[in-house]
């Protein structure tokens, strides 16, 4: 609260209270970014998370020091972390999307699995590298379409809605490829995930520009105020005239967009797909999205800390696996991580409402 | 021990403030045991508060209540349960699925070891069933498959299960039909004969007369009044205790508007099964249009249907010639249609998000340039509005929640500025708004008039609807039932009307 603000009210007269006006624009003019406002809270948020990340690293320099003195090994280390971030990145830079649009997508695995299935599949691979790309995209798209319709103009809870999903697309998977795995003959595709561009791998560049895309998606384009906007106050949005229904199933259809990338990067990266593959990415997509301050409420929730999310989260994996450590330690670790991180996004918001308390009273 | 007649509860000075809003300012009242006391007073008038602070939902700012001769406070309703008071509210709290016993017991289960005695817990409710008079419903019956009614029998139950010694009834009948009323009536003579003080709310006088002992007048946070004879104290003595006004409304001079005004809106043949039949009505540009009703009388319903936030059953919308599909608040904006919803925090505002962007909510489409979005262009429009609205803290970067109700108000309405809205239509304009903020939001529903922007305004406040509006609509249970210039009518006239006959249709006052 400004100085002036609290003389306008005091003297709690109907309106003409000329002078004091230009001293307080003056004052209010300086947090234009800054802090006190939403953006800082993210921007705080996400430098919270980095520390997390630097203190991961450390960590992991402390136990294997001899590994860290390698520098071409650091290097490298660093760029698999990066690697095995980026196909569960893009899944989550669409959950993102949904989540601040007010909803949850628990189908993205399953798609991601069909999507890969059906893109190997003997006809499909006749086709060439564009046609196994295109046939993804669009089986993806269409699968997450068929969650945003039923969510929408069915009003299906979306929890229940994408379980289903979950269930059905994995079966059709497996009946698609008779529950065995789908070798690609495709050079192209197989060449992805072994590709490199000045010494990074071309995976990593795809998490890049589907994340740059979302957010500026997200930041600067009238479909992610609407998402905001949904996710936010979905009464509000209608009453202003956002045509809500379209949008929430538009949102369903980007998270299927970003499944069908995750399915050509995996199906690149394992040169095959199978109805079992992504496994429980839709565990790891929303974990992220909440670890990196996505509000599971909606109306919340920014691409940069999804994306430190997924990092740190690879970061872990990494850290167990450099530490020759079990899958079974550190999925405990990662569900420690999972309810830490909701924990300090509720105690945050208790913290708001007390504020807002006393400043009533 | 109190025997009847006693004062079981008395409130000396309550004052209870909210942030803008003064909701109780010096009430008195005293409650006697075996009596039916009612309150009565306008919306507004603070009735809904003082409920709230004598169930333990709210804690009063100052003043006593005494509660059989003793000062207390209740830090929460289980606490006023326990001491014997117990609140059965318009929208009955009930969990639906589960059983009228389990309903009745909720909270204070006949326990043993840990588990709850079934068999005792539905012996127990059977008899108080039979001592409403109500033993047919059964006990094991699921709540949600009982009528209106019989829920709020169950509710009673619950206050009995109590051992409740006051009952407070906000708006009982409002649930009811026309005999059911009477079994309602019978109940609460059967109860007040026990010894059982009944605090009952309505808006109908004829019901107070019916059934009320003694009145309490509440105006504006308040009591005008107190014991007063519910049978004997004249009608218009009640509603001048209702009306006679302390809040000074400032209505700023009208500029004339223009004789020749084309019509804007036109409704027609509107219905909507169970909220409002039949309504036809038009605004022409510049003109302000009032509705005046009270709070169910289908008018915050009416409003969101010609919006098209509710799908009309039968009826049209036609703004400027033109049908508007109905159900598609899509088209009613793009038609020039805003609408300020009842309801600011729930309905209208991102409360997180910063001001400008909730100013622009409905434009940003507009602003934007081939989807990019302009966080400039929409400041820069949102700050000139802001500057119009005097809206402070004016940094409009600052989130909504931060803003007093008034000025929140203030860019609900503003949101419809910045766009080429040419029907505005408002629900409660003024609600939870301070003295100072509701005169500018007066000067700019006139000065939007003067624009030619036509306004459909709703209000709970007569003074209201009839200093602002040119013409005045007066709906009652889902009609409009009289439509004036807002001339020939007086403030009393109109809580004439919109109170007025409703259930017992022909009964004298």
């Amino acid at each position: 609260m400004t100085l002036s603000d609290g003389t306008g009210t005091a003297a709690g007269l109907p309106a003409q209270s000329p002078p004091v006006e230009p001293a307080q624009t003056g004052a209010a003019k300086s947090p234009r970014i800054g802090w006190g406002g939403e953006n800082s809270e993210n921007t705080i948020r996400n430098l919270v998370l980095v520390g997390v990340l630097v203190v991961l690293i450390a960590i992991g320099a402390f136990t294997q020091p001899q590994l860290y003195s390698d520098s071409t090994w650091v290097w490298n280390n660093i760029l698999s972390i990066l690697q095995l971030a980026s196909v569960i990145g893009v899944v989550t830079v669409g959950m993102t999307f949904v989540i601040i649009g007010g909803g949850i997508d628990l189908s993205v695995g399953a798609i991601v699995a069909l999507a890969g299935v059906w893109a190997t599949t003997v006809a499909t691979q006749s086709y060439g590298a564009g046609g196994m790309i295109f046939t993804a995209i669009v089986v993806a798209v269409a699968v997450g379409l068929i969650n945003g319709v039923l969510i929408s103009y069915g009003k299906l809870v979306p929890f229940i809605a994408t379980l289903a999903m979950l269930v059905a697309a994995r079966g059709l998977a497996a009946e698609i490829s008779d529950k065995q795995t789908q070798i690609s003959d495709s050079a192209f595709i197989n060449g992805i995930a072994a590709g490199k561009l000045l010494g990074i791998p071309l995976l990593v560049y795809i998490l890049a520009v589907v994340a740059t895309i979302g957010w500026v998606l997200l930041n600067r384009t009238t479909f992610g105020r609407r998402t905001i906007a949904v996710g936010g106050n979905v009464e509000a949005a209608r009453l202003a005239g956002i045509n809500v229904k379209r949008h929430t199933m538009l949102l369903y259809g980007l998270s299927g967009l970003c499944c069908g990338i995750a399915a050509i990067m995996l199906t690149s990266q394992g040169t095959s797909a199978q109805a079992a593959m992504a496994n429980l990415y839709e565990l790891d997509a929303i974990a992220a999205a909440i670890i990196g301050g996505t509000l599971l409420s909606g109306g919340r929730g920014t691409i940069v800390g999804s994306m430190l999310g997924v990092i740190i989260f690879a970061t872990i994996t990494n850290l167990f696996a450099i530490n020759g450590l079990s899958t079974e330690a550190q999925n405990m670790v990662k569900g420690g991580i999972i309810i830490a991180a909701v924990l300090v996004q509720q105690f945050r918001f208790k913290a708001v409402t007390r504020f807002l308390h006393r400043n009533k009273t | 021990m109190t025997g009847p007649g006693d004062v079981v509860l008395r409130l000396t000075d309550v004052v209870k403030t909210f942030p803008g809003v003064r909701a109780l300012d010096g009430v008195q009242l005293e409650v006697r045991a075996g009596e039916v006391h009612c309150l009565l007073g306008q919306n507004g008038a603070g009735k809904s508060t003082l409920i709230k602070v004598l169930s333990g939902l709210h804690r009063p700012d100052s003043g006593t209540v005494e509660w059989l001769g003793q000062p207390v406070t209740f830090s929460n309703p289980q606490a006023a349960m326990k001491a014997g008071i117990a609140t059965i509210y318009q929208e009955l709290d009930l969990v639906e699925d589960l059983t009228v016993a389990e309903n009745v017991f909720l909270g204070h289960e006949p326990k043993v070891a840990g588990f709850v005695r079934r068999r005792a817990m539905v012996a127990r409710t059977t008899g108080i069933l039979g001592r409403l008079g109500h033993g047919e419903i059964p006990p094991r019956r699921a709540v949600h498959r009982l009528q209106a009614a019989g829920k709020q029998i169950v509710s009673m139950a619950r206050a009995l299960s109590h051992e409740a010694r006051l009952l407070i009834m906000d708006e009982p009948s409002a649930v009811l039909a026309h005999d059911e009323v009477e079994n309602l009536f019978r109940i609460i003579r059967e109860l007040t004969a026990q010894g059982i003080a009944v605090v009952y709310i309505s808006h109908r006088l004829e019901e107070i007369r019916t059934i009320g002992d003694r009145v309490t007048v509440l105006k504006d946070g308040r009591t005008t009044a107190a014991d007063l004879s519910a049978a004997e104290t004249p009608t218009s003595e009640l509603v001048s205790r209702m009306t006679g006004r302390t809040i000074e409304y400032v209505f700023p001079p009208r500029v004339a508007a223009p004789a020749e005004r084309a019509e804007l809106l036109a409704v027609d043949g509107l219905s909507r099964a169970g909220e409002f039949t039949d309504v036809s009505l038009t605004v022409a540009a510049g003109e302000i249009v009032g509705i005046a009703g009270l709070v169910g009388s289908g008018r915050s319903e009416l409003l969101e249907t010609i919006y098209g936030a509710r799908r009309a059953d039968t009826g049209t919308v036609t703004v400027a010639g033109r049908r508007l599909p109905p159900g598609n608040v899509g088209a009613a904006v793009r038609a020039g249609l805003g609408m300020a919803p009842e309801e600011r925090k729930s309905q209208a505002l991102l409360l997180g998000e910063p001001i400008y962007r909730n100013m622009t909510l409905s434009t940003f489409t507009r602003i934007a340039r081939l989807g990019f979005t302009s966080a400039r262009r929409e400041r820069d429009e949102a700050d000139r509005v802001a500057r119009s609205l005097d809206l402070r803290p004016s940094d409009v970067g600052r989130p909504v929640r931060t803003l007093s109700g008034g000025n929140q108000q203030k860019v609900v309405v503003g949101r419809w500025l910045l766009g080429d809205t040419r029907l505005l239509l408002l629900d409660e304009p003024t609600r939870g708004v301070d003295v100072g903020a509701r005169a500018e939001l007066y000067r700019v529903i006139h000065r939007l008039a003067a624009e030619g922007v036509g306004v459909l305004l709703v209000s709970s406040e007569v003074p209201e609807v009839l200093g602002l509006a040119d013409r005045v609509l007066v709906m009652r249970e889902g009609r409009l039932i009289r439509t004036a210039s807002a001339g020939e009518l007086d403030e009393d006239t109109v809580l004439d009307l919109v109170m007025a006959g409703s259930l017992m249709e022909g009964t004298p006052i």
